[in-house]
């Protein structure tokens, strides 16, 4: 029987990180790990990043609620995969080999992931980068067989105004058989455009991984820096930081409610809510100067204080919102034409949702607990005391009621947040020096990672974001397996993955 | 009390009565239509009318200039009301909007998108990344704005760009259809 993985890991050589830790393992202990793993399920594998010579791998203990990073030197530029005991880590492994070239030895899957070989370059983000000047290959799907099978290709560019991915159906007749998706096409380099800029610089590129989430994306890497500086934002910051996130989850949250109703074409809740949010929006950029808040969370507190008239704006648009959701949920459960469409479609299985560690509505819909902000849980959440919705349906319609039970507590803690700022400044001066932090948020969507190196200079040595979707959208094909080809929209709506956040 | 919750027609025979939530119409900058006038001249472009239909491209956009867009479609910004309307064919479009610093990854699928979209058609360029590159010029893996594969006719600067700024440009374009060059 392997160690336990905490264990094995906590026996390597400690690194400087905080506030969770990060040890360095051999190579040896690695391949251990992956045993490890294999036979302790409770144990999650959030993400796997590169280093040009090193692999890290940010674990949870479900059980005990604990996060550390393991890293491992490479060997010729391998190192045994993660794929075979933890699914999730299959779409990480291909990025890796795209963006340091170094390989994952007995993976899952090895074909390249977000280099569709259109940059000048290969491995960019390894020690010596290739040139490279071949045309692009096509990309290769795997297979369905069987009678009757045809494809049908869509995207990149689709019919709707969102992000741009590939998805190859097979289906069979009007069901689907296989859905596989392809995507990277939105790949903008983020992480070498962050290198060798000082923490508030690169932050502006983390509040741009996926702009629906720049606040709790923001927040994630303010959070990595100021544990990796030892710094502690004011009060007012950190209330106006919980602030903004509430405002974001509530905005999406509505948006996505609309959708999804519009997908069933049932138009009324979408124009409603589309109403309601364009009020958050506005309410937000009459309280901080920006309908989205983008940069106005940066490493060391918030770039703005709320205006004078800001608090009376956001609590007039959150007092529109509390007032209009019961009728909303009421036309929401009492339409057959749009129950019909919404349950029993695209479920998700608890097993799967637990393998993958899918966070978010995603696995809280169907029994995966997870919520940063009561695990680990940071401030001012403790006070707070959100509620963790948990339904175990796992289909659009429990994912859908996940999301309007935390819009309400979302409006709870925005009210009581507004009630209560703390007085005072909202930003620290950073120092100039180095270390290394993990910061940890809870997005609308689930929970945002952000892990950084600083050097002595203050500018970021290494730096990785991992959004939420990384492990959600792998389950997207899984769910839509056995369904129609006309339910893919609001299954896709349901679960509203981000194609930037994981394009990177 | 619930049951009259449940209820649509009351709520949907008020709301006939009831103030429209739309907002007015913005003032549209003069010296923007004339300048698209010119330039609908020099190309000797067919004027196309009083009504645009758009084909929306993300080219590598963080989505947030998508979610801006996409609130020109409520009921406060009403897009419609202005004969503006997006469409799921560049085949039916007149206008393509693209947003983002246009990747790699993105350009070939933007030209066939281009390709496919008739003459005659304008081209918006949404957003500080699809203006120029935004944040992300410089990257290897960016062409740095949508003017690398396309010509240009219009750009909507922000980051994102509200959705008024938008809807202020896009109305330039409707009137500029209706205008005579200015020389
Ligand atoms: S302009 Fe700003 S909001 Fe729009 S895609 Fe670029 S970074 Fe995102």
């Amino acid at each position: 029987m392997p160690p336990h993985p905490f264990a094995l890991v906590g026996s390597g050589a400690p690194q400087p990180c905080r506030p969770h830790p990060r040890f360095l393992v051999t190579r040896p202990q690695w391949a251990t790990l992956v045993e490890s793993l294999e036979v302790t399920p409770e144990v999650a594998v959030l993400g796997l990043w590169g280093d040009p010579a090193l692999v890290h791998a940010v674990l949870l203990d479900e059980a005990t609620g604990r996060f550390c990073i393991a890293s491992a030197p490479t060997a010729d530029g391998r190192y045994l995969a993660l794929s075979p005991v933890r699914p999730g880590a299959a779409r990480f492994e291909r990025m890796v080999q795209d963006l340091w070239g170094l390989v994952a030895e007995g993976a899952a899957d090895l074909r390249p992931w977000l280099d569709h070989g259109r940059w000048p370059v290969t491995a960019p983000l390894a020690a010596r980068p290739a040139p490279h000047a071949m045309p692009p290959p096509q990309p290769e799907f795997l297979p369905a067989e069987g009678e009757g099978l045809h494809q049908i290709p869509v995207g990149p560019v689709h019919a709707g105004i969102i992000e741009p991915g590939h998805f190859r159906f097979h289906v069979q007749g009007e069901t689907v058989v296989r859905l596989e998706q392809r995507l990277g096409y939105l790949h903008k380099g983020s992480i070498g455009l962050m290198l060798g800029k000082p923490a508030r610089v690169a932050a502006r590129f983390a509040a741009r991984l996926s702009g629906d989430s720049t606040v709790a994306h923001g927040w994630a890497f303010a959070q990595a820096v100021e544990a990796a500086l030892e710094v502690t934002p004011p009060p007012r910051a950190i209330a106006l930081r919980a602030l903004m996130a509430e405002l974001e989850r509530i905005h999406n949250h509505l948006n996505d409610w609309g959708f999804v109703c519009n997908d069933a074409a049932f138009t009324w809740p979408h124009a409603r809510c589309g109403a309601l949010r364009e009020g958050v929006l506005r309410a937000a950029a009459v309280a901080f100067g920006h309908r989205l808040m983008m940069d106005r969370v940066i490493p060391g507190g918030v770039s703005v204080d709320i205006t004078p008239g800001g608090a009376a704006a956001v609590g007039a648009a959150l007092d529109a919102v509390a007032a209009e959701i019961p009728t909303l949920l009421a036309v929401y459960e009492s339409h057959a034409s749009l129950q019909d469409r919404v349950v029993g479609t695209g479920v998700v299985d608890a097993g799967l949702a637990a393998r993958f560690a899918a966070g978010g509505y995603v696995g809280r819909a169907t029994g995966r607990g997870f919520d940063a902000r009561a695990m680990p849980g940071y401030a001012p959440y403790p006070e707070l005391q959100p509620q963790v919705p948990v339904l175990t349906q796992g289909d659009v319609d429990a994912r859908v009621r996940i999301r309007i039970a935390e819009l309400e507590d979302s409006l709870r803690m925005a009210r009581a947040l507004l009630a209560g700022l703390p007085p005072g400044e909202v930003t620290v001066a950073l120092p100039q020096r180095g270390g290394e932090g993990l910061g940890i948020t809870e997005g609308f969507r689930g929970e945002c990672l952000h892990h950084v190196v600083l050097d002595d200079g203050g500018l970021v040595r290494a730096v990785f974001p991992r959004d939420p979707s990384w492990l959600q959208w792998p389950l997207l094909e899984a769910a839509i397996e056995g369904n129609i080809v006309a339910d893919f929209p609001l299954c896709n709506k349901s679960f509203n993955c981000s194609y930037s956040g994981v394009d990177l | 009390m619930q049951s009259l919750r449940r209820l649509m027609w009351p709520r949907l025979a008020r709301s006939l009565f009831a103030t429209p939530l739309t907002d007015p119409p913005p003032v549209v900058p003069e010296e923007l239509v004339q300048a698209l006038a010119d330039r609908l001249e020099e190309s000797s472009q067919q004027r196309l009318g009083r009504s645009l239909s758009i084909r929306q491209v993300d080219a590598g956009s963080c989505n947030g200039c998508e979610l801006e867009i996409n609130a020109l479609n409520n009921v406060v910004h009403d897009l419609e009301r202005f004969g503006l309307r997006f469409v799921a064919s560049p085949r039916h479009a007149d206008v393509l909007l693209v947003t983002g610093p246009l990747t790699r990854n993105m350009r070939e699928a933007l030209e066939r998108t281009w390709a496919c979209t008739p003459d005659p058609k304008w081209i918006v360029a949404v957003g500080d990344c699809a203006v120029d590159g935004g944040v992300f010029k410089g990257s290897y893996a960016v062409e740095g704005g949508i003017g690398a594969a396309l010509p240009v006719d219009l750009v909507i600067p922000g980051c994102p760009p509200t959705p008024t700024q938008m809807l202020e440009g896009l109305l330039a374009l409707v009137e500029a259809q209706s205008r005579p060059a200015g020389r």
